[in-house]
């Protein structure tokens, strides 16, 4: 593990009207790598990625970037791409990145950019003309014009199509294998495992779990999950005795033998042929660990 | 203060207003329907005669002039001086101070000369004392300009900069310009010189085509009558930047924005003077910018006033500038 280039240590927000949205949050982020807070909506992501980011001051702890606190060397070295972020009324896509990028000491050419975020067949257009991909590869643009050495990406395929939140994951981990540090935000657990090296699950304000997604599913799981139809299931047969749960049409077993499973549902003649069974993923940890569906 | 990154906000601000054709258009049209308006409104040929008179004993001025009586207006007069400038103006069209037994007219006005005739022809003036105050005619259209143009400054101004502010914050652009090596300084300057820079074009071509339109009276230096604009927008343009220092809210922008434009518009002496005001309400007018700006203005435009005359003026517009450029650019805040 390199040297973290980022440090949270006991960080409280506290908002007016007594809402405590950041409860002694301890992070450490290592330099070159991509880190993923998750958590439901409300959990304090947005909050604590803020105080990374430098646009909230935290009520008390201290938020580091290379040891020292924030400062305008940390501006020139961040890029930050939020999860709403409205552009200026008619200036074309080329003229935002022309504009952001004379904001920088250091910059990347418009033309590297351009191609990198793939916004050829969209540069004389508005922004808000543009579909919710397009926006998205144009605000990732304009987070990486000052050639960071951080980047923020703050829920960043929050409203995509399938298409785009894979190119979206293809941009980002170009973006990690150039050796630029990572901070994202998510709610979708797959796009974390997909692209995180280090994870921290957050709930109610508080990181409740922190690791690498495989080192966290393996302390947490050491079964596997079981499903098939509910259509399937034997009426009258009951659930209890499998350990077994109905969720949307499915049952579900947690089978830490998978063999000894198969056995005792064969002897109570519950068909197989729809059977599915997979590794615990990351969203089976959410819940595990918060209780809650993922998406609120 | 990095002015790379103060020119890449206000080039960005420039490409927004000019491309923005609605905002554009209403900036340049506006000011012109309300003049032209009030030039065809007020420029109807009036009926009446309107004499003032001067002194104690009553003159039968209808009988003087051998007028039919609903031909003529009688003003009485207290300030002779006052009278004497009015008559300059046309806005008498002759003067009578019966003490002295004299008549004032001015030759360049039409109603001055057909009453000069009327007297000579019936010799009802024999052994009154006839004096001349020349002077082109003040029409409203003229003494109305300097108020309407500075009011059109002051709506550009203030809403120009603090709703556009405002908008900003609310739809999270501030925010993103906050997230870069951009500070607080260098955008509001921008935004402030951006805005300065369209008010002054905008009211260049508007007074170019003006002059050609209605040829109205600018009697002093064109120079001086910029510098008027120029430190009365940027008085204005800093009271927009305080409005919109914290506020993320269009409807509370537009509410404090109006509560800020209306008392100046009805009391700055843009439609009207303020000289038969009561004196609280005249020192009132005193506090606004638009006010001097407005005066100041006028008295370039219409008595050819100078630099040290209007120069109390300058200076209080210059202190409202720094006042609550320092107050807005304290109390900003990004988000």
């Amino acid at each position: 593990m390199s040297e973290p280039i980022m440090q949270t240590s006991a960080m409280h927000v506290r908002f007016e009207g007594a809402v405590h949205a950041v409860r002694g949050v301890d992070l450490s982020i290592a330099a070159g790598s991509c880190f993923g807070l998750l958590g439901p909506n409300g959990a304090g992501k947005t909050t604590t990625i803020e105080c990374m980011e430098g646009i909230q001051k935290p009520s008390e702890g201290r938020v580091l970037y290379r040891g020292k606190a924030l400062d305008t060397a940390f501006s020139e070295e961040a890029g930050i791409m939020f999860q709403q972020t409205a552009l200026q009324d008619f200036v074309t896509v080329s003229e935002t990145l022309t504009m952001f990028q004379r904001l920088y000491k250091r910059s990347v050419p418009i033309q590297e950019l351009i191609e990198v975020c793939r916004l050829q067949e969209f540069l004389g257009r508005e922004p808000k003309k543009l579909s919710g991909g397009q926006r998205q590869r144009l605000l990732l643009a304009i987070a990486l014009v000052g050639d960071p050495k951080i980047v923020f990406l703050d829920e960043p395929t929050t409203g995509l199509d399938p298409q785009a939140r894979r190119n979206l994951w293809q941009l980002v981990s170009d973006i990690k294998s150039r050796g630029v540090t990572v901070v994202m935000s998510t709610h979708y657990m797959d796009e974390a495992y997909e692209l995180c090296d280090q994870i921290a699950i957050m709930d109610h304000g508080q990181v409740i779990a922190e690791g690498t997604p495989d080192n966290l599913l393996r302390s947490i799981f050491s079964d596997v999950v079981m499903q098939l139809p509910l259509s399937d299931w034997p009426a009258g047969l009951s659930l209890q005795p499998f350990l077994a749960q109905s969720l949307g049409g499915q049952v579900q077993l947690m089978s830490k033998d998978v063999n000894d499973s198969i056995a005792a549902l064969l002897e109570a003649k519950v068909p197989l042929q729809h059977l599915q069974i997979r590794k615990r993923n990351l969203e089976d940890l959410f819940i595990e660990l918060t209780g809650r569906e993922l998406r609120t | 203060m990095n002015f790379k990154r103060f020119y890449a906000v206000l080039v960005a601000r420039n490409i927004e207003f000019v491309r923005d054709r609605g905002a554009l258009a209403w900036s340049l049209l506006f000011p012109v329907f309300m003049i032209v308006g009030l030039y065809f409104v007020f420029n109807e040929q009036k009926s009446l005669y309107t004499v003032g008179t001067l002194g104690s004993q009553q003159v039968n001025v209808v009988s003087l002039f051998g007028l039919e009586e609903a031909l003529v207006d009688v003003v009485p007069i207290d300030d002779l001086e006052d009278a004497k400038r009015r008559l300059g103006r046309h806005a008498l069209d002759a003067l009578i101070d019966s003490e002295s037994g004299q008549y004032w007219l001015n030759p360049l006005a039409p109603e001055g000369q057909v009453i000069d005739r009327l007297l000579h022809a019936t010799g009802a003036a024999d052994g009154w004392q006839r004096a001349e105050i020349s002077g082109e005619a003040l029409r409203y259209v003229d003494w109305a300009l300097p108020g309407i143009l500075s009011m059109n400054m002051m709506f550009a101004a203030l809403f120009g900069i603090g709703y556009v502010i405002v908008r900003y914050r609310k739809t999270g652009m501030l925010k993103r310009m906050m997230a870069t090596p951009v500070t607080a300084v260098e955008f509001l300057g921008a935004q402030l010189a951006s805005r300065l820079i369209v008010m002054v074009v905008i009211n260049t071509f508007l007074l170019v085509g003006l002059w050609f339109l209605l040829d109205f009276r600018l009697e002093g230096s064109a120079l001086l009558l910029a510098l008027v604009f120029l430190l009365g927008a940027t008085a204005l343009i800093s009271i927009g930047l305080l409005v919109a220092s914290r506020i993320a809210n269009e409807e509370l922008a537009n509410g404090l924005l109006n509560a800020a434009t209306w008392p100046m518009m009805m009391l700055s002496e843009v439609w009207f003077s303020m000289e038969n005001a009561s004196p609280w309400l005249q020192n009132l007018s005193l506090l606004f910018p638009l006010t001097h700006m407005t005066k100041s203005a006028r008295a370039i435009m219409l008595d050819g006033a100078g630099f040290i005359d209007i120069l109390p003026s300058l200076l209080y517009l210059m202190l409202i500038a720094l006042v609550f450029l320092v107050l807005g650019a304290k109390m900003f805040r990004w988000e």
